[in-house]
C-alpha cells in the first residue's frame, strides 16, 4: 500500500511542480469552450437541439482528461531515458503495485485536470442540471482516466522513444476525440460514423458525463458505465502484461 | 557452494544475434569485495543488469544470495542494492524526497530511514541540499546522491557499476572508506566495475579481467601481476586486453551513455 502510495504522490508532485504544464495545457479546453461554445451556440439552437454549451461543457472536460491521460504514459519513456525507471525495476516491489500506482497517479493527474476544465465551463456560463450528481460526475471523469492512463501506459511499455510514442498519439488522440460525440450528438448520424462512435471508447465516457451533468444521453448510463469498467480492466491487465516485460 | 553469494554458469546474453556476454561462469564469496575491470564495451554493465533483474539472459544459470535471478526474482531485488553506470535519479524530486521514495520502496520502517538517510546525506555532504531539485545539482553531486542511495536499505550484495566515475579523489576515497568499513563490520559483498585501475587494485580482493564479453582472466591483483609478469596491475591489463581502442556497436541508448561520460 506505502509503496503504491508513494509512486502516486511522485506523480502529483511532479504534476504540481511543472505549473507551466498545467496551465499550458488548459488554453485549449477554454478556446474550444469559447470558440465551438459561443460559435455554433446559435445554430445549435435554431436547430432545436438546446443550449450547445450546456451540451459541449461535457464533452471538453472529456477531451482534457483523454488529452492528460493517455499522454501520462510519456512519463514511463521519460524515466525510462533519464535513468529512473531502474529504480524502481529492481526494487523488491511486484510489477503490478508499480503499475497500480503508476496508472492511480496518472489518473488523479488527469482528474483534477477535468476538474479545473470544469471550473473553466463554470466561468464560461457552463451550469449542471443538479448539483448533487456532481460526485457521480467526478467518479466517471475518474474512470475515462482510469481508461486512458492505462491505454497510455500499455502503449508507452512497448517504445523505447518520445518521438515513436509521439505519433501514435497524433495517429490516436484526435480521432478518439472528434469521433466521441464530444462535439456533436450522436442521433441522426450516418450509419457509418454511428458505427465508429460506437467503437470509440470515449464515446461511453462523453455519454456518462452528459447524462450526469446535463441530463441528456444517448445510451443507458449503466451501459456506459459497463462498457467503461470493463475496458478498464481489460486494458489494466494489458498494460501490466506489457509493463513486466520491460528491459533496460 | 553454500559459501556463493554470487554464482554465473556459462550466461550468453545476445542482442539480436551480437554476443554482448560470451559464455562466462564465475562465483563470489559471502563478505568479498570483487571487481570486474575491462575496456568500453567488454560486457560489465550488461552482466550487472543480469544480475540484477534488469535484463534477461539468452542462456545461462545466475543465482544471487542463493536465488535464481529469472524463476526468484522477487528473492533476487531483496538480497541486493545497486549504483548504477549512468544516472537513476527523479530529476524533479528533491535529494531527500529521492531517498525518502527509496527507503519506501525497500519497505524501511520511517523512522530508521529518517535516522539513516540523516546519516548517510551528511556523509556525503549533501545534507545541506537535501531540499533542492536534483536537476540543480552537478554530476558529482549527483553521484554521491546515487551512491547514498544505493546504501540506504541494507542489502547483502552491493552492486557497483563504475560508482567513483566522475568523482573527485577525495570523495572516492571517501565512499570506499565507507564502503570497506561496511564489507568488514556487516559482511556486505561488493561487487564493482571500473576503468580506475589502482581502484581495483586498491579495493578488490580479486579482479576479474573481461574483454569481448569473455573473462581472460582472474584472481588476486598481486597474482595477476605475477602471471603476466608486470609490474603493474595497469600493465597486466594492456597486455591482456591489448593497446587498440574498442570500436564499439553503439546504440542509441549507449550513445547517451557515452555522452553522459564524456560530459563528466
Ligand atoms: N540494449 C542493447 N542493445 C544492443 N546492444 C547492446 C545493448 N546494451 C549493450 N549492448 C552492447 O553490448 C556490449 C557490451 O556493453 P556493456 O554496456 O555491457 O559494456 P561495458 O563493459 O559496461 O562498457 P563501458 O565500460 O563502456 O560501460 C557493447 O558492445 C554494447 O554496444
Ligand atoms: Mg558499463
Amino acid at each position: 500500500m506505502e509503496v503504491i502510495y508513494i509512486l502516486w504522490l511522485r506523480q502529483l508532485k511532479k504534476y504540481f511542480r511543472s505549473r507551466s504544464r498545467m496551465i499550458g495545457s488548459l488554453a485549449q479546453p477554454l478556446l474550444f469552450l469559447i470558440s465551438l461554445g459561443f460559435g455554433f451556440g446559435p445554430v445549435f439552437q435554431r436547430a432545436g437541439n438546446g443550449n450547445y454549451l450546456e451540451f459541449l461543457a461535457p464533452g471538453i472536460i472529456s477531451m482534457s482528461v483523454l488529452f492528460t491521460a493517455l499522454f501520462s504514459g510519456i512519463e514511463i519513456i521519460w524515466d525510462r531515458q533519464f535513468g529512473f525507471l531502474k529504480e524502481t525495476l529492481v526494487a523488491p516491489i511486484s510489477r503490478l503495485e508499480i503499475m497500480i500506482g503508476r496508472t492511480l497517479g496518472g489518473a488523479t493527474v488527469a482528474t483534477i485536470q477535468g476538474i479545473i476544465v470544469f471550473f473553466i465551463s463554470l466561468l464560461v456560463g457552463f451550469r449542471p442540471v443538479n448539483w448533487y450528481s456532481l460526485p457521480i460526475a467526478l467518479f466517471f471523469i475518474f474512470l475515462i482516466a482510469l481508461l486512458f492512463t492505462a491505454l497510455g501506459t500499455a502503449i508507452a511499455s512497448m517504445l523505447e522513444d518520445m518521438q515513436g510514442f509521439q505519433l501514435i498519439m497524433n495517429f490516436l488522440v484526435m480521432p478518439l476525440f472528434f469521433l466521441s460525440g464530444a462535439l456533436f450528438p450522436i442521433n441522426n448520424l450516418p450509419k457509418l460514423l454511428l458505427i465508429i462512435t460506437k467503437i470509440d471508447p470515449l464515446s461511453y465516457g462523453v455519454d456518462a458525463l452528459r447524462a450526469t451533468l446535463i441530463n441528456q444521453s444517448y445510451y443507458p448510463v449503466s451501459l456506459d458505465f459497463s462498457i467503461l469498467l470493463i475496458l478498464v480492466v481489460f486494458l489494466f491487465i494489458i498494460g501490466s502484461y506489457l509493463f513486466s516485460k520491460i528491459e533496460i | 557452494m553454500d559459501n556463493n553469494i554470487i554464482e554465473v554458469k556459462n550466461l550468453v546474453k545476445k542482442f539480436n544475434g551480437f554476443i554482448a556476454v560470451d559464455n562466462i561462469s564465475f562465483f563470489v564469496k559471502k563478505a568479498e569485495i570483487c571487481a570486474f575491470l575491462g575496456p568500453n564495451g567488454a560486457g560489465k554493465t550488461t552482466t550487472i543488469k543480469i544480475l540484477t533483474t534488469l535484463l534477461k539472459p539468452t542462456t545461462g544459470v545466475i543465482k544471487v544470495n542463493g536465488y535464481n535471478v529469472i524463476s526468484q526474482s522477487d528473492n533476487v531485488r531483496k538480497s541486493f542494492g545497486i549504483v548504477f553506470q549512468d544516472q537513476s535519479l527523479d530529476d524533479e524530486l528533491t535529494a531527500f524526497e529521492n531517498m525518502e521514495f527509496h527507503g519506501v520502496l525497500y519497505h524501511l520502517p520511517k523512522k530508521e530511514a529518517r535516522e539513516k538517510i540523516e546519516m548517510l546525506l551528511k556523509y556525503v555532504d549533501l545534507w545541506e541540499r537535501r531540499n533542492d531539485l536534483v536537476k540543480h545539482f552537478s554530476g558529482g553531486m549527483k553521484r554521491r546522491l546515487e551512491i547514498a542511495r544505493g546504501l540506504l536499505h541494507n542489502p547483502k550484495v552491493l552492486f557497483l557499476d563504475e560508482p567513483t566515475l566522475g568523482l573527485d579523489p577525495q570523495t572516492r576515497n571517501l565512499i570506499w572508506d565507507y564502503l570497506k568499513k561496511l564489507n568488514l563490520k556487516e559482511k556486505i559483498t561488493i561487487f564493482f566495475t571500473t576503468h580506475y585501475i589502482e581502484e581495483a587494485e586498491k579495493i578488490a580482493g580479486r579482479v576479474f579481467i573481461i574483454d569481448h564479453g569473455k573473462i581472460i582472466s582472474q584472481g588476486r591483483p598481486e597474482e595477476l601481476k605475477k602471471t603476466t609478469k608486470s609490474a603493474s596491475l595497469e600493465e597486466t591489463f594492456l597486455k591482456l586486453t591489448g593497446r587498440s581502442i574498442r570500436e564499439e556497436k553503439v546504440n542509441g541508448i549507449d550513445r547517451m551513455r557515452l555522452r553522459r561520460k564524456f560530459r563528466h
